[in-house]
């Protein structure tokens, strides 16, 4: 015990007298979380709040045009810029001075109406309501297209969602046609519509509450759990880079001639490093919680959840001082430990859904991702955080955490053990 | 006593043996020198009695334990003082003893006294509290050896324990060993300086290319080099004067 107390003195020395070392380990995660929730936030509002110019051809210049016109402008997410020529409207998307333009064709509302009023009359017909239908020859229509010109920078996951608004918007216009078509041919006044043009079918969110209030997750509750552990990960570096450190300047060769053990050596920077990871969690919940709601960003809510968030941040930091370690003691130089370590980092990182959500990978990768301590970690915040679960919940999740702590940790020791036998 | 069978050592890839078939026997109270050119086998030879190298061959023991089966029993009875500055550098020279002495379980009061105590033998008192990164080559040189006596080891094993230092810590070091030799400590020590292990010494082994050419006391081994007159030209007599480049 008192080797190891020795040991984890030592550690700490050994940090507080690295300044600069200190300042990355504890600032730079910090700026990290800042900066990847303010880009993410003001994303967000791009999205929302503030109008994406598009370019739109209206060549049609109907009551179809006019409506999707209408409907663009509705949305409040599009400053529409009207443009006479495709060609023109195509060369300023691909050349990336707006990301989206939208042509209409000639005549759309003329083909709509008519295709409608086909399909109309042929319904009428079946029903007897129509006498003079069998002797008409149906005129062939041709299907029109509506172009869309996207840049090609943009992201997949925006032109998905504007193809779906717009494929939604068509199709309401469609429908409006078709009933008011219907109302025509039955006689009816317009000023009496029997049709509700409404959707029927519409969409409740349901949250999770707590108290019977609803828990709102917001992107600070996202960027939070997944940048700390993200930071908390990245201590794999210094500590594998420490571990190299001593057998380069020789105090390694001297611990291995005292009567001392790998894993009491192994301890001591464990503890220090778990206190660090604490610190840093710490930090960054005090940014996600006071400096976030100050410059204009979401808050994150931790009343009631403090505990189980230490929890998963402590097996988390395990974890990651478990592989760090073990990259250590296997790296010979720093320039194998630091490179492979950050690299390591930034792959448990992707496949822990850090970036990208596990559920939209591939299958494979999906699976990969099972074994993403990573994910792991990075699944238990977010029960604790979002899903407003209980310790039995995590249980699984942390408990794989210390793990992985425990079979790299063995994997070191015997690895050390090999390879400095005697 | 240190006894040693057979002991070989061949790297892996290496074309010769650095260490073969050696044996050798160091009494208690001894301060037995390992004196050969570059690459003769003496660093090898350390490395293995100090359990930082595995045998290829051969076996030995100190004071009859073996570090297969008493391995910290056995580190607990010898000190080391490796060739480079096993230091910490950016720790104070007080810290690193401090840090090190626990590592062989000594604790408290005896540990504070027995650094002063080793502090002001070497002159280094006053320096106690300074980082180790700020030391001169000599300065640190008498940490490193304070490092690996704290826990008062029967044997010690010293890897070159006065390169690169100046007269004066040389003195200063040297006078501490023999010191510690009167009190019953049996030395082992390796050294380019023939001067330094003629006078220092109580026996010397002269190695060259992993096998020892010649051993005893060193002023029975002048005597019995024809035109020797002092260890250098029996070192010269026996190991040649062609340069030992190793790459």
């Amino acid at each position: 015990m008192h080797k190891l107390w020795a040991s984890t003195y030592k550690e700490m020395l050994l940090l507080v007298r690295d300044l600069g070392g200190i300042a990355i380990l504890f600032i730079m995660p910090v700026l990290l979380l800042i900066v990847i929730t303010l880009v993410q936030d003001s994303t967000f509002k791009t999205i929302s709040d503030i109008k994406i110019p598009v370019l739109l051809v209206d060549n049609d210049n109907g009551e179809v045009s006019k409506n999707i016109i209408e409907n663009l402008a509705e949305s409040n997410s599009f400053e529409i810029i009207q443009k006479s020529s495709e060609e023109e409207a195509k060369e300023a998307v691909f050349s990336g001075k707006y990301q989206l333009a939208i042509v209409i064709p000639e005549n759309l509302s003329a083909s709509l109406q008519k295709k409608v009023d086909q399909n109309v009359e042929g319904i009428l017909s079946k029903f007897g309501l129509e006498e003079d239908t069998l002797n008409i020859t149906k005129e062939v229509i041709s299907q029109k297209e509506v172009r869309l010109y996207f840049d090609p920078a943009t992201q997949v996951s925006f032109k998905s969602s504007v193809k779906n608004g717009i494929e939604k918007m068509i199709s309401k216009i469609e429908t409006q046609s078709i009933y008011k078509t219907f109302q025509t041919e039955l006689d009816e006044e317009d000023s009496e519509p029997i049709f509700d043009t409404e959707n029927f079918i519409a969409f409740k969110e349901i949250l999770p509450t707590k108290n019977n209030e609803e828990i709102i997750p917001n992107s600070a509750q996202h960027n939070v759990p997944a940048w700390t552990l993200f930071a908390i990960f990245f201590i794999i570096v210094p500590l594998s880079i420490n571990l190299v450190k001593e057998k380069n300047q020789g105090t390694f060769v001297r611990l291995r001639t005292n009567p001392v053990s790998y894993a009491t050596v192994l301890g001591g920077k464990t503890i220090v490093y778990l206190g660090v990871c604490l610190i840093q969690f710490t930090l960054m919940l005090l940014v996600g919680i006071y400096l976030f709601p100050a410059i204009g960003l979401p808050g994150v809510d931790v009343s009631g959840k403090l505990p189980m968030l230490y929890i998963v941040a402590l097996f988390s930091g395990l974890a990651a001082i478990g592989l760090g370690l073990l990259m250590g003691t296997i790296a010979k130089t720093q320039e194998q430990a630091a490179p492979f370590g950050a690299t390591s980092v930034v792959i448990l990182a992707a496949l822990g859904g850090v970036w990208v959500p596990v559920f939209v990978m591939p299958k494979f990768m999906q699976l990969v991702s099972k074994i993403s301590p990573m994910n792991w970690g990075l699944e238990a915040f977010y029960d604790v955080f979002l899903r407003n679960v209980g310790f039995a919940k995590i249980l699984p999740e942390i408990s794989l955490l210390l793990l992985f702590f425990l079979t790299t940790i063995i994997i070191a020791i015997i690895y050390n053990r090999k390879k400095n036998a005697v | 006593m240190i006894e040693i069978n057979q002991l070989s050592k061949k790297y892996k890839g290496a074309e010769f043996f650095s260490v073969k078939d050696l044996n050798l026997k160091v009494e208690d109270g001894e301060i037995y020198g390992l004196l050969g050119p570059n690459g003769a086998g003496k660093t090898t030879l350390i490395s293995m009695l100090t359990s930082l190298l595995k045998p290829t061959s051969g076996s030995f023991t100190i004071n009859g334990l073996n570090f297969k089966e008493n391995k910290n029993q056995l580190k607990q009875l010898i000190g080391i003082v490796p060739q480079e500055y096993a230091l910490y550098p950016t720790l104070t020279a007080y810290e690193n003893l401090q840090y090190f002495g626990s590592m062989y379980g000594i604790k408290g009061e005896i540990l504070k006294k027995s650094i002063n105590e080793h502090l002001e033998v070497m002159g280094l008192s006053k320096f106690a509290h300074k980082k180790i990164d700020t030391f001169s080559g000599g300065m640190k040189r008498r940490i490193n050896l304070i490092a690996g006596i704290l826990h008062q080891p029967k044997v010690l094993f010293l890897d070159e324990p006065t390169v690169g230092v100046d007269v004066q810590s040389k003195n200063v070091i040297i006078d501490y060993l023999k010191l510690l030799n009167t009190q019953g400590t049996t030395i082992v020590y390796t050294s380019h300086h023939l001067n330094e292990a003629e006078f220092f010494c109580t026996h010397v082994a002269i190695i060259d290319n992993g096998e020892i050419i010649v051993k005893g006391i060193p002023s029975e081994l002048i005597k019995n080099q024809a035109g020797a007159h002092n260890l250098e030209d029996v070192f010269l007599a026996q190991t040649g004067k062609a340069l030992r480049d190793h790459a």
